[in-house]
């Protein structure tokens, strides 16, 4: 191999990475908050279409950014006051929201579908995307409402009796989460294909949520565990054409394998359990009990 | 911040309401529904139409939607005995998947068979291959404490891998011209339809029994009781003594062997051989027909019929309306959300000041 072929491969996995970091570090958040979204697909896609469609409307990359964002804001609102005030199941909840997601995204997008637009330069979000996991780590370890996040996540109850709103903090994290799973659709449509196409996100919402718990909530090691991931779907593609006989589906499914093989290491042992996972992960918070 | 909402617990638990809340769920995702066809420029009562009443219009379209229905109610009634649990199986496609190639499996290895057995053995093999796969998480949940919600997602996407393996590799169609399909499964491996000339097949007295053995589960049983208890308060079934690392393995297996055989239903039914795309979302969209049900089996049956006409309406609007089938899956989402939201004033009482 030529150093110029390894080059191209590392930069491929940069550029088709950065949406598992995007849409991890916002579940991270989320989830360090003690509320579990399974619907990142659903908001990654509605993020990737409305910056689509709103490029091809406008022209201009701001207004498309922002509603992209605002999409997320909008869906994960939603998905926040269901789950927060009418405390509904999160599982149900998030599934909802994926398989509305993937509806609406479909419905949204048919007559822009093949549309040709100018791509952004991908390398600024990589960037942000970096900047974003270090912002995420110093927030959560070094910062007081960071301390108050993962307090809330932690134990709902005693936060709340220490004086903590339980309710405006998780509306915060899962919105926080809901923009960055926007960012990381925004990113595929308008970056890295740069297209829209019917369920164009093919799954990295779920990968992306095996990712959380890959990286045991940490958020240095959810950008390590974003590059592993990243890295073998690539690698598998260049092993292929170089001849390895192993069939490519093994590939594809290490990262969820690697997840469970993850989860059934922190889990076996309490002490590490409380150590690793948020212990109010998936409670839902009722004031009046 | 002043609260102008009060909300309290409701002591008069109303049964009337809980199980209205689906009717009214569905009333508004029609009503919001009719919002989407607006805006995509179309007249809401003509997509309605177009969308609920014209593809049950005929004996065809009836056909289609009990070959819709049946997976959905069969996977439905296999997660009902999870979720009154409170075990969050959600990996049923998963379990569909595993269930179709180890039943497709069979059919694929005895592809020369004239046996009336083969299509019996397929069965039992598609029911073993979605237990099988459902005795994972109930495994590292027992044994190791781990999350049956993560654990059951992440093994979805490893058996959809696990067949895509399967049918791009050993199990390819030689004669296939390279597509990624096996073989067809011989005459004796497909499973009887119903009627001539239409696809409704035998699996539909399968949901129905399933639906009865449930019932009586739930009702006339000490299994059924304990699941009662259990879901309502781990507390008091432990007092009680029960086995609740028992009741998770069975539950799991149940509920693993309903999807294994709506998955080999699918491939020896209506589609005949293995290929990638065997199940339209069925694992997850039988969580909304769980739980739209009431996670009462007849109510069950109602949601897959209900749940089975989205599938079809958003087919006849893709051609006649040219909106993209993914409708369905927006009107699926809406009512799921809507009944979750309703489910709120079951259980509370609210009040403005």
């Amino acid at each position: 191999m030529s150093i110029e072929l390894i080059i191209g491969i590392l930069n491929v996995i940069l550029i088709s990475t950065t949406p598992l970091v995007f849409a991890g570090i916002g579940e991270l958040v989320t989830e360090k908050s003690g509320v579990l979204n399974l619907g990142l697909e659903g908001l990654m896609l509605v993020g990737a279409v409305t910056g689509f469609i709103t490029l091809v409307l406008t022209g201009n990359y701001f207004y498309s950014l922002f509603l992209s964002i605002i999409s997320g804001v909008i869906l994960s609102g939603i998905f926040a006051f269901l789950v927060l005030n009418l405390m509904t199941n999160q599982i149900a909840t998030g599934l909802a929201l994926t398989i509305f997601g993937i509806g609406l995204s479909a419905m949204l997008g048919k007559k822009f579908a093949g549309t040709p637009i100018d791509g952004l330069n991908p390398y600024y979000f990589i960037v942000i995307s970096f900047l974003l996991v270090f912002f995420v780590a110093y927030f959560l370890s070094k910062t007081k409402t960071g301390l108050i996040v993962r307090a809330v996540g932690e134990n709902h109850n005693s936060a709340y009796a220490l004086g903590y709103n339980v309710f405006k903090t998780r509306y915060l994290t899962i919105i926080f989460g809901g923009v960055m799973s926007s960012l990381a659709g925004y990113y595929i449509s308008i970056c890295y294909a740069p297209m829209w196409q019917e369920g164009m996100t093919a799954g990295r919402g779920w990968i992306a949520l095996a990712l959380v718990v890959f990286a045991t909530w940490k958020p240095w090691r959810l950008l390590v565990g974003a590059y592993i991931f990243g890295g073998v779907a690539i690698m598998q593609m260049n092993l292929q054409a170089i001849g390895v006989k192993l069939p490519g589906q093994f590939f594809n499914m290490m990262p969820y394998l690697a997840t469970i093989i993850v989860l059934v290491f922190i889990s076996s042992n309490k002490l590490r359990l409380k150590i690793n996972a948020p212990s109010s992960l998936n409670i839902p918070f009722e004031k009046n009990q | 911040m002043v609260y102008l909402i009060r909300v309290q617990l409701r002591e008069d638990y109303s049964n009337l309401i809980f199980y209205l809340s689906p009717l009214v769920a569905v009333a508004l995702t029609l009503f919001f529904g009719s919002f989407i066809f607006l805006i995509l420029d179309l007249n809401p009562i003509e997509s309605f139409k177009i969308f609920f009443i014209s593809p049950i219009s005929n004996s065809y379209g009836i056909s289609e939607l009990f070959v819709k229905a049946t997976p959905l109610a069969i996977i439905a009634l296999g997660l009902s005995y999870c979720f009154k649990n409170n075990i969050y199986n959600i990996g049923a496609e998963g379990q569909l998947t595993m269930g179709a190639i180890f039943g497709g499996g069979i059919g694929l290895l005895f592809n020369d068979s004239t046996s009336v057995f083969l299509l019996p053995l397929m069965i039992l093999f598609g029911a073993i291959g979605g237990a099988f796969w459902a005795t994972i998480p109930a495994i590292l949940k027992t044994k190791f404490n781990t999350n049956e919600i993560l654990t059951s997602l992440m093994l979805t996407y490893v058996a959809l891998f696990i067949l895509d393996y399967f049918v791009v590799g050993p199990w390819k169609d030689p004669a296939g011209y390279g597509l990624p399909k096996s073989m067809p499964f011989p005459d004796v491996g497909r499973l009887p339809v119903l009627i001539d000339g239409l696809r409704v097949h035998i699996g539909v007295y399968f949901a129905l029994i399933i639906c009865l053995i449930t019932y009586i589960i739930y009702n006339k049983t000490l299994f059924g009781f304990k699941l009662k208890v259990t879901g309502l308060s781990s507390k008091a079934s432990q007092y009680a003594g029960f086995k609740y690392k028992n009741l998770i393995f069975y539950t799991f297996i149940i509920s693993g062997a309903c999807a294994g055989l709506a998955g080999l239903f699918e491939v020896s039914g209506p589609i005949g051989l293995l290929y990638r795309d065997i199940s339209p979302n069925y694992g997850f969209t039988a969580i909304i027909v769980a739980f739209l049900g009431r996670l009462n089996p007849f109510g069950i049956i109602l949601s897959s019929l209900l749940i089975a006409l989205t599938y079809l309406g958003a087919e006849d609007a893709q051609l006649f309306l040219k909106i993209p089938s993914a409708v369905g899956f927006v009107f699926q989402g809406l009512v799921l959300f809507f009944l979750l939201g309703t489910d709120f004033l079951n259980k509370y009482k609210v009040f403005i000041k």
